[in-house]
């Protein structure tokens, strides 16, 4: 399957789960976001690039309700999320990873994931309701993949770098979240880690949307997935990563900036 | 003496003990005085408790609990004021001002049933609308704090300021007034709210221990910790943070409520604004965090606050100052966190008499060790 | 007309007041984030430098010069307040960075102590003080240098501390003995600080009644924003204090001695509380309590001007007075005599300072519904994280 083939051409029939339409975000008369256009379909693994200030971490704000875009629209499966509460988004079903792993650091990766894990999120249904066993069982089950079984009782932040990345992933995917961003998964990792999680993550492509933002191209190459490059908060190209790499205009944009290593 | 404190149950068990072996004890060995004092003492105990909950768990620092200790306080006074009264009286004062008929607020205050519940639920609700306006907002840390001393002196204000309201700067008197047909100022009267602060104070902490010790405390724990974070969970911080802080406004009203038929009056004092300071102050000594910390940070600090103030009150407020200055910079955690954290077997170690080492001695000395294990026995419960 | 003019001056006048003291709360609290509640407390003791200064001038070689007093009491109130603050920021501060609410309940009890100690103070008490402090210091130099180093050191330095507080006590109560050392320096009571004649008088400008000790502090508070924002704005070392607001790490990377500039802000702010203690004795008899009567409605004029800009601290101080003078005078009623019977008891009811006050902060709290971070809020999106 060629990766172009999953990149949904404008127009197409299929309905997507996610749609920024002419998305922009001004800070103070700064376009961090200038006419953004995207669409992700259901069950795609998109890559997200672009050099520093591309407007990477403001593109996930908008879609997660963190910010309001000045102008355009994000929908998801067709409903517009714009001016949806952060939580509520959450709910509908899109998950976010943060930059730096922020786990619950005074509470055990049990209770970390017990957190994520429970449908109901009112004071009285965690006062009064108790997890059922199917999600007792899927914490369980979640520690064993990830590998956090036996810091499961401890506090989580005791745990390493790496076991924290880890364990933010298992809230996210404990979530069960129809589109799942994450963001710059691999910073900080050991080699071996960084393949477990692009193994991780196309294991999840299938039946999530994943949307990954990273700087790190031999990751994006692993994941084999389509690649939007962003600039100046504006889509450059999107295309397979071979497509991308030869792509007159982006070779600008990177040796134009500072990131001139960052993009072989 | 080093596998005294080396025994975790014994760590853990040691301050119920204490408080069980007071609560019998104390009512048959300490004159009335010295027994109402106490009494005063547990019942700042329950506002104590509500302050840990929103400022040790949830990470919010309200300094004008005041308010809602005040408001019981009141309810209370207001429905003692008419019950001591012939049929269409009114209270006394209210002459002095030259108001001829009861203004409508005070009327359902006859009731004993309404007084019984707005104590408690008028706080609670002041307490859930202020809370909400402001977390609504995403006002949080230091602004919050500053929000609710404002709040408190509007509060003190108006409550200072209505003579023909509330009897103004004078407050309502509740020592001669009748309850049961008995006076509340009554040395027998007295016993007997002493034990309704006990149970009160030990129902308010179970409250408060169900209240934590679940995925509700979790989730309290994860606001204080990443409120963002918990959005992104797919938590309201808003709604948690709401009705802890009405808990917390509902504790102190019935705090304030105990406080007032124990000390006799309740008067816009109460919601001066360093009385609502010192209430953190009680839990950070004791250890915020800690339930229990928290109620005997209130009883120990107000039970010095007494003894100091009667032999050399000009030294008081420098204790207490230095207290605040301690407990921030050297004691953290409190107390109860100090002692928890193995305190008192590094000051064993420190003159000589190291505990009863598992291991190595050297190993289990070592501070990187010593550090590793609090957090593992702190993240075990 | 005149009613007018006579409410503008009289909420000038108490907003100016009410910038004076807030102008110094925003430098530390705006630029530095830092919460000091013991503010209050620092004006207190400008209040009581100008009390000192002013008797140097009452008797002695310096009689003839008394009208002048003020203008010197306003640097000693700067220098004194700005000291006490600059020793605030080395000893309990600078620990705290970066925990704000720590922060707040540490000066709380710096507060208190100060409180205490204008009461307490006497020469006795100050030589006890002194004593117990050097002899801490000094404490490890005089004992074998061993003791320092065993792993009981930590219960030595704790004790020593103990100890020379013990050793202070006894000897000030002493000292107490001696009916001269005994004698507490201001004690409890209020402090009356007599203005000079010429800031005693007043003077009619259009049908409006002046005191010239108001127009004094209006001056002063127009003195001190301008000099502020010429410091902050071109001075070398506000442009670096306003460089480490922005981005601490950055600046520490350029040079920029940061620690120097946490101590400097601070100075400056902590002084020119001093500079509003001097011109709070001019209202009337101040006391230990002083700063309690401030501290929160600095607070609020910083919180609803917005952190961070001098120009939200002027409208929100200027506002806050003027519609609190509006409001607690009645004055409504005098230009509307007619109003209908309803809204008259109304304005009545909140026509006293106090119940004012009720009013202007509740009109705060809603006015933060909806705008959160006050009147000139920093926009960008480094806001939030």
């Amino acid at each position: 399957m060629s990766p172009q083939a999953t990149v949904p051409a404008a127009g197409s029939p299929e309905a997507p789960l996610l749609e920024l339409r002419g998305v922009s975000v001004s800070f103070d008369g700064f376009w961090a976001l200038n006419d953004l256009n995207l669409r992700l379909a259901p069950g795609e693994l998109r890559a997200v690039i672009g050099p520093n200030g591309a407007g990477k971490t403001t593109f996930l704000d908008v879609i997660t309700g963190k910010l309001r875009p000045t102008r355009g629209d994000v929908l998801f499966q067709g409903r517009s999320l714009v001016g949806t509460a952060e939580h509520r988004i959450v709910r509908l079903g899109i998950g976010r990873k943060f930059q730096t792993p922020r786990v619950y650091q005074n509470l055990t990766p049990r209770r970390n994931l017990e957190l994520a894990v429970s449908r109901r999120s009112s004071p009285f249904d965690l006062l009064f309701g108790r997890l059922d066993s199917t999600a007792r069982d899927r914490v369980q089950h979640l520690l064993g993949v990830v590998g956090l079984e036996p810091h499961a009782n401890h506090r989580a932040g005791g745990l390493s770098h790496g076991q924290k990345q880890w364990l933010e992933i298992a809230m996210l995917v404990a979530q069960d979240p129809q589109l799942l961003l994450v963001d710059e998964p691999v910073a900080g990792l050991t080699d071996e880690e960084t393949e477990r999680t692009a193994d991780l993550l196309k294991q999840l492509a299938g039946e999530h949307t994943v949307l990954v933002i990273e700087h790190d191209m031999e990751f994006i190459r692993d994941l084999q997935a389509p690649v939007t490059v962003l600039h100046e908060g504006h889509v450059l190209c999107e295309g397979s990563m071979d497509q991308v790499q030869v792509d007159p205009r982006v070779i600008e944009v990177y040796l134009g900036s500072e990131a001139e290593g960052e993009f072989r | 003496m080093a596998d005294l404190f080396s025994s975790r149950t014994l760590r853990r068990a040691l301050p119920w003990v204490v408080i069980v072996l007071l609560a019998l004890l104390l009512p048959a060995v300490l004159p009335p005085f010295r027994l109402n004092l106490l009494g005063r003492f547990l019942s700042l105990g329950i506002v104590a408790l509500g302050v840990d909950l929103i400022w040790g768990f949830t990470g919010m620092l309200s300094l004008g609990q005041g308010i809602f200790f005040s408001l019981g306080g009141y309810a209370l006074g207001m429905y003692l004021s008419l019950n001591s009264l012939e049929p269409g009286q009114l209270p006394e004062f209210f002459s002095l001002y030259g108001v001829q008929s009861l203004p409508a607020f005070w009327r359902p205050f006859g009731s004993p049933l309404f007084t019984l519940f707005a104590l408690w639920v008028i706080p609670a609700l002041v307490a859930g609308v202020l809370g909400y306006l402001v977390f609504r907002n995403r006002i949080k840390g230091v602004y919050f704090s500053i929000l609710t001393q404002a709040a408190l002196l509007v509060f003190f204000n108006f409550f200072n300021g209505q003579q023909k309201l509330i009897n103004g700067t004078n407050g309502l008197k509740t020592d001669t007034a009748r309850i049961f047909g008995e006076l509340v100022g009554s040395d027998g009267m007295q016993r007997n709210l002493f034990l309704l602060t006990v149970v009160l104070a030990v129902g308010a902490f179970l409250l408060c221990r169900w209240l934590t010790s679940g995925r509700f405390g979790d989730a309290l724990i994860a606001i204080r910790d990443d409120e963002p974070r918990m959005r992104f969970t797919g938590y309201n911080p808003t709604a948690y943070k709401t009705l802890v802080f009405a808990v917390a406004g509902a504790l102190a009203g019935v705090s304030g409520a105990l406080y007032t038929v124990q000390s006799g009056i309740v008067s816009p004092q109460f919601m001066a604004v360093p009385f609502s300071i010192e209430m953190v102050i009680w839990v950070a000594v004791g250890g915020r965090g800690t339930l229990i910390g928290a109620v005997l940070g209130a009883v120990l600090i107000n039970y010095a606050k007494s003894l100091v103030s009667e032999a050399l009150p000009e030294t008081w407020l420098f204790i207490q100052g230095g207290l605040f200055l301690l407990v921030v910079t050297a004691l953290p955690d409190g107390l109860v966190g100090w002692w928890r954290s193995g305190g008192p077997g590094r000051i064993q170690a420190m003159v000589g008499w190291p505990p009863v080492a598992a291991t190595y001695p050297e190993l289990d000395l070592d501070p990187a060790v010593q550090a590793e294990k609090a957090e593992l026995e702190g993240g075990a419960r | 007309m005149t009613a007018l003019l006579d409410t503008l001056f009289n909420g000038l006048a108490i907003g100016s007041v009410l910038m004076l003291a807030a102008l110094g709360l925003a430098v530390v609290f705006g630029l530095m984030g830092v919460i000091n509640m013991a503010h209050g407390e620092l004006m207190m003791l400008g209040a009581y430098t100008t009390f000192v200064v002013q008797n140097l001038f009452k008797t002695g070689p310096l009689q003839g010069l008394f009208p002048a007093y003020i203008l010197l009491a306003i640097p000693a109130a700067f220098l004194v307040s700005g000291l006490a603050g600059l020793l605030l920021e080395k000893t309990v501060i600078r620990r705290l960075y970066g925990r704000p609410l720590e922060t707040l309940l540490a000066t709380w009890g710096v507060s208190l102590i100060l409180q205490q100690f204008v009461r307490s103070v006497s020469t006795a008490f100050a030589l006890g003080l002194v004593a117990a402090v050097v002899l801490a210091l000094l404490a490890p130099r005089f004992t074998p240098q061993a003791w320092w180093q065993q792993r009981w050191t930590p219960l030595l330095s704790f004790g020593r501390w103990l100890a020379a507080a013990a050793v202070g006590i006894a000897l000030a109560s002493g000292l107490g003995n001696v009916r001269a050392l005994d004698q507490p320096w201001f004690s409890a009571r209020n402090i009356d600080v007599t203005a000079p004649q010429w800031l005693r008088g007043s003077i009619d400008l259009a049908g409006v009644n002046m005191p010239t000790g108001r127009l004094f502090i209006i001056a002063l508070t127009a003195l001190a924003l301008v000099a502020v924002n010429w410091f902050l704005q071109k001075s070398a070392w506000g442009i670096r204090i306003r460089a480490v607001t922005q981005n601490r790490p950055m600046s520490s990377c350029l040079g920029i001695p940061t620690e120097t500039v946490d101590a400097l802000t601070f100075l400056v702010g902590s002084g020119l509380a001093g500079v509003a203690g001097v011109a709070v004795t001019l209202l009337g008899s101040v006391g230990p309590n002083l700063g309690g009567n401030y501290i929160v409605d600095c607070f609020m004029v910083v919180v609803l001007g917005g952190v961070g800009k001098l120009l939200g601290t002027v409208v929100a101080a200027l506002g806050i007075g003027i519609l609190s003078y509006v409001i607690g005078s009645g004055s409504l009623l005098l230009v509307w005599p007619a109003m209908p019977v309803g809204l008259n008891e109304l304005v009545t009811f909140f026509a006293t300072t106090s119940m004012a006050k009720v009013l202007v902060f509740a009109l705060i709290v809603v006015f933060l519904q909806f705008r959160p971070a006050g009147l000139f809020p920093q926009k960008g999106r480094m806001v939030e994280a």
